[in-house]
């Protein structure tokens, strides 16, 4: 980090798309309902990743996460993303 | 053999990714080692016309690449599978495939926890119609769709597959057929 830089929180979950089959979600799923835990009718296991940036203004900052996302967080065949900034 | 942070290729006329586990499977199997220096180089090469094999994990690496269509993911059974797998050639007219009848039976071993092959819409259709399936699953052990275990790019010069043909080149091994592959790889040079 330089003297002109801040630092940016942000939080980016990734999913599975529609249409691609979730095993590990759907094995959750059925120790949900085998345990009595309540009436779950579908569950989807993702992946959160909480980055930390450096960055001359806000601006700058979301452009690299979105590009982080796209490039090698997801694969755009399977997943999908969404992110947001975060105070702590 | 070639470390993944070299930057250059040398002069070669074929480029195998082989199996095992890069980056311990961290993200997505091949999602890192697709970021590697030396996959830059594999990229120039299949862009000007270069022969490539990705097998297992240098097949994940390749699709994670957009060297090839589609995504490797976990099998439906979330078990890892090792066995000898039947694999019908669908498409005998690759460098890889080319001394082996279409539509034959041939045996060669599997050994992956992510090896269902997944592609939908459009882009499933199209490989299907550029002859993009080389090889195909008998009795589909891992939920792969179209029963999937290899497909190649548009140009026919890249071929991923999730079975290992390197374990199949010695009777003792149980099977020949991998390296009846490697011999059509030869026969076409």
């Amino acid at each position: 980090m330089t003297l002109n830089e801040e630092v940016f929180k942000f939080k980016v979950e990734v999913i599975l798309k529609k249409g691609v089959l979730d095993p590990q979600g759907e094995a959750i799923k059925q120790s949900i309902n085998i345990n009595n835990l309540g009436n779950i009718l579908d569950v989807k296991q993702g992946k959160l990743f909480e980055l930390t940036a450096s960055s001359k203004n806000r601006e700058q900052a979301i452009k690299e996460v979105e590009r982080i996302c796209a490039d090698l967080l997801t694969n755009s065949v399977i997943e999908e993303f969404k992110y947001y900034e975060v105070s702590e | 053999m070639i470390w993944h942070k070299e930057t250059t290729l040398p002069k070669v006329d074929l480029v195998v990714l082989p199996g095992g586990f890069s980056y311990g499977d961290y993200l997505r199997c091949g999602a890192i080692a697709a970021k590697s220096p030396i996959m830059k180089a594999v990229k120039n090469f299949y862009q000007i016309g270069g022969f490539i094999i990705g097998i297992c994990n240098g097949f994940q690496i390749l699709t994670e690449t957009k060297i090839l269509p589609g995504a490797l993911i976990p099998n439906t059974n979330q078990k890892f599978i090792c066995k000898d797998q039947d694999l019908i050639v669908a498409n005998n007219k690759t460098f890889f495939t080319s001394n082996f009848e279409h539509n034959k039976t041939i045996s060669i071993p599997i050994a992956h926890h992510d090896g269902q092959y997944f592609l939908n819409g459009p882009e499933i259709d199209e490989l299907e119609q550029n002859e993009g399936i080389v090889l195909k699953y008998r009795d589909n052990p891992n939920g792969s769709i179209k029963d999937i275990a290899g497909v190649c790019s548009k140009n026919k010069r890249v071929i991923g597959m999730m079975p290992h043909p390197e374990r199949a080149v010695d009777k003792e091994l149980g099977s020949i057929s991998g390296l009846r592959m490697f011999e059509s790889v030869i026969s076409n040079f």
